[in-house]
């Protein structure tokens, strides 16, 4: 693991020895990377590595407290993102921010758009750049479409189309592929390859360790802040990565404990929600983590939505300890010991403006009160207990789970549900773009619910982690449950082939 | 740059600031303006401000929680003109205070349900309602203005304890006032509020019956608004349709001006009360020194943008501030890349 020495071309951006703090917390320690035209880097590291940090400093966002910023080798400044990109640097971020009712073309040319004469907008200098960019791409997507309706791949390659009319030289991608399917993350590949076979030099951050290995040259590991390691990803091993990344061998990323599974806790009977899921019946008993597997939009969400009480029913039934459930009531679901930790933890897990106390304390505002009013003391003491029990690292309680990471932030919602001492617990992407220490975390966590009773029922979208985690799978195709796989039959084949509607095992 | 970025140093609450300005105003006042000290006019302040407090408070929670009730104004008004009718048809006084109210409940329930039901913006609704219901009143007591209400009643609601600063009406008031904060500030249900206000969503997945909240707030807030209406005809001794024209917008300056974010999720009620206050002593003065009322209300409105600006400005200069601490750090010089045409 020596440090990056000079190979092939010089390198377009270089970090030497970058250091930044925020107050007492040091994100960044003499961290150095070199971009070159025509690799694909990859930044990797847990989260609170400082990924994040030398992307912002990349972009001009932070400026840093020591160390150089080196252009084509000489020093540069940026005194914010405009610097940044006027240099050729461009981001790309998870989710894009494109205006929906304007056209591709307009959306890349947006406030810069080709004019003729009178300050007439060129509509037809638009579209042929805008069809050039598509070319250079290599995608054939229509100028002219409205951004409304467009993959979230094909907002992301739009996004990169737009950062190429600037002449971006260097493609900073942030998880780009964390809300993509398998296809589309695929089709964006394609775009990134066409980019580093055409010089560019792009950064890549990914928690799937695969994408790294199928499309990085290099990879990059941050931990704590430190600059770890740089070196070539061919000949290196999944498990190599997550050691540098963790700094010790991760004992077991699915920590599943064989447990003898009891009577039954939650039992859907054909429930059905016109045009979403029909007549979808099964059962999870106490000690048993169900799967539920199926690709995007086979309405698997859309089952625990129901069964918590989000969506209503159209017919069937849904009894937890043999209690039935009423139909639209998550305040009845929750009373008969439900709990649902979402898929959304920003938009529906968490109250991002709320202090982190206050978030797991929403679940408990009929045990924390005395005498009808707030017990604040109760309150605190819950909130603090569950988020100590599960390692959420936070400076203060009373801070907004806005400062957390995205680990912490997901760890709050689970304290936030286990503070109810649910019997019966849905997760619903439990690990959905967290880094990977804090995923073994929540499997061990889940894992250890189980041994204690709880039923868990588990959707998600990361096949090894249905496979790893479960002791049954359930699978979804177009609303309809097509198979129930035994653990010991649970292969990638077997569950792929009832997802995608082929025969069911 | 000293390395403490400031960890003691917290930015200074915008109700403590409202409630500091309310202070000020009246120091000044006091030694200012001819008149405004002494206790008959203190009495008429607070009697004159007590409708829009009154109102407030309800109007505090439902902003909270991300709604707004702009017809609560015509609901006063409905309720005094349903009071003059009766009056006029000879009904007890005791019996028509009761009617007002319940006609206050159906308002704010037709409110609720178009709001909570159909999932209508509440804006949208209640300047509906706030026409619909003034209009009502207008059918209900035509043009007549009734004014020959029972003396007792009409003292109680004019009058003040004694000597001194202090109406009638506001001992009853203040008790309604620790009600709301304590339900506000000190209830789970006041908690929730919060959660509905900053992320509805949110709130609902984590078992809270917005909707059914929302369905209260509503109600309370037609309750309260039709027991201003019949404290408003009492106190002015006149029902007429008209009453309380434009008094929602005073209530809505007025909360917003004391730090309720108008998108939901923030503030506190001690924040609301001060704007209040503060609203009715700037009437006030302006009326000791004889300023129309057409330029009140100018005034009213301009503190209604005000409000709104005053704590979002204050935000950026905190988050402006904070970005010039990061970027004050020593750079390592060297050369800047010169923007591209």
């Amino acid at each position: 693991m020596t440090h990056p020495s000079d190979t092939g071309p010089a390198p377009v951006l270089a970090l030497r020895d970058i250091s930044k703090s925020f107050g007492a917390v040091r994100a960044l320690r003499d961290v150095s990377l070199e971009l070159h035209p025509g690799e694909v880097h990859a930044l990797a590291g847990e989260n609170g590595a400082g990924k994040s940090t030398l992307i912002k400093t990349l972009a001009g966002v932070h400026r840093p407290d020591a160390g150089q910023v080196l252009l084509d080798g000489a020093p540069v400044v940026f005194h914010g993102p405009g610097d940044a990109r006027d240099a050729g640097i461009a981001v790309i971020y998870q989710e894009p921010t494109l205006f929906p009712d304007l056209s591709i073309a307009e959306n890349i040319f947006m406030g810069r758009r080709p004019r003729r004469s009178l300050g007439r907008i060129d509509h037809r200098a638009t579209r042929e750049a805008t069809a050039a960019l598509m070319k250079r791409l290599g995608v054939a997507l229509d100028p002219d479409r409205p951004a409304r309706g467009l993959s979230i791949a094909d907002q992301q390659i739009v996004e990169i189309a737009k950062a190429l009319s600037f002449d971006a030289r260097v493609l900073i991608m942030d998880e780009p592929t964390a809300a993509l399917t398998g296809s589309e993350v695929a089709r964006l590949f394609g775009v990134v390859r066409a980019l580093r076979d055409q010089g560019a030099a792009v950064l890549f951050i990914s928690h799937r360790l695969e994408e790294i290995f199928e499309i990085c040259g290099r990879v990059t590991t941050l931990r704590d802040g430190a600059w770890i390691s740089t070196e070539p990803v061919a000949g290196m091993t999944e498990d190599d990565l997550v050691r540098r990344m963790v700094g010790r061998d991760l004992d077991e990323l699915y920590p599943k404990q064989d447990v003898k599974p009891g009577g039954i806790a939650l039992s859907v009977r054909r429930l059905t929600r016109e045009g979403v899921f029909t007549d979808v019946s099964f059962d999870v008993r106490r000690g048993e983590i169900v799967g539920l597997a199926g690709l995007v939009g086979a309405g698997r969400t859309e089952v625990a939505r129901a069964v918590f009480g989000i969506d209503r029913w159209d017919a069937g039934e849904v009894e937890v300890d043999g209690r039935k459930l009423t139909n639209g009531a998550p305040s009845t679901a929750m009373a008969a010991g439900l709990a649902l930790v979402p898929e959304d933890r920003r938009a529906q897990g968490l109250v991002m403006d709320m202090s982190i106390e206050r978030n797991i304390g929403l679940t408990g505002l009929r045990t924390t009160r005395r005498a009808g009013l707030m017990d604040r003391r109760a309150e605190r003491s819950r909130s603090l207990d569950w988020a100590v029990k599960l390692h959420v690292k936070y400076v203060r309680i009373a801070d907004t789970v806005s400062t957390l990471s995205g680990g912490n932030q997901q760890k709050v919602v689970l304290a936030k549900w286990l503070a109810t001492g649910p019997e019966v617990l849905i997760v619903d992407e439990p690990t959905r773009g967290i880094d990977v220490g804090t995923k073994a975390e929540v499997h061990r966590l889940l894992s250890r619910l189980a041994a204690d009773g709880v039923a868990v029922l588990m959707i998600s979208s990361d096949l090894p982690e249905i496979l790893g985690m479960a002791d049954r799978v359930l699978v979804m195709h177009e609303g309809r449950l097509t198979a129930e796989i035994p653990r010991s039959d649970a292969t990638e084949e077997t569950v792929m082939a009832a997802a995608t509607g082929r025969t069911a095992a | 740059m000293p390395e403490s970025a400031s960890p003691a140093r917290r930015a200074v609450r915008w109700d403590t600031v409202v409630g500091a300005l309310l202070v000020v105003v009246l120091l000044l006042s006091f030694t200012t303006v001819d008149g405004f000290g002494n206790a008959l006019n203190l009495s008429f302040l607070i009697g004159n401000t007590l409708p829009i407090a009154l109102i407030a408070l309800p109007m505090t929670l439902l902003v909270v929680a991300g709604e707004i009730d702009l017809s609560v104004a015509s609901t006063a008004g409905l309720s005094g003109a349903v009071m003059g009718a009766l009056w006029n048809q000879g009904m007890a006084i005791e019996a028509i205070i009761p009617v007002c109210l319940l006609i206050g409940v159906v308002c704010g329930l037709v409110n609720g349900l178009l709001v909570t039901r159909l999932g209508l913006p509440s804006l949208a609704v209640t300047i509906g309602t706030l026409a619909a219901y003034r209009g009502i009143a207008q059918i209900v007591l035509g043009s007549d203005a009734v004014t020959d209400f029972p003396v007792p009643y009409l003292d109680f609601a004019a009058g003040r304890i004694g000597d001194t600063f202090v109406p009638y009406a506001f001992v009853p008031f203040l008790v309604l006032l620790a009600v709301a904060v304590v339900a506000l500030h000190a209830t789970p249900f006041g908690r929730s509020l919060f959660a509905v206000g900053a992320s509805e969503e949110a709130a609902r997945f984590a078992g809270i019956r917005v909707k059914r909240q929302k369905l209260i707030l509503f109600t309370l807030t037609g309750l309260m608004s039709a027991l201003t209406g019949v404290f408003w005809a009492l106190h002015y001794a006149s029902a007429r349709y008209d009453n309380a024209t434009g008094l929602e917008l005073s209530v809505v300056a007025a909360v917003l001006l004391g730090g309720i974010d108008f998108d939901g999720g923030k503030g506190t009620l001690g924040g609301a009360i001060a704007g209040v206050f503060l609203l009715g002593a700037l009437q006030n003065v302006m009326s000791l020194r004889d300023v129309s009322a057409q330029s009140q209300i100018v005034v009213t409105g301009v503190l209604l943008v005000l409000s709104v600006l005053g704590p979002r400005v204050a935000r950026q200069i905190a988050v402006a501030r904070a970005g010039r601490r990061a970027a004050a750090a020593p750079p390592p010089a060297s050369r800047t890349p010169s923007p591209t045409p």
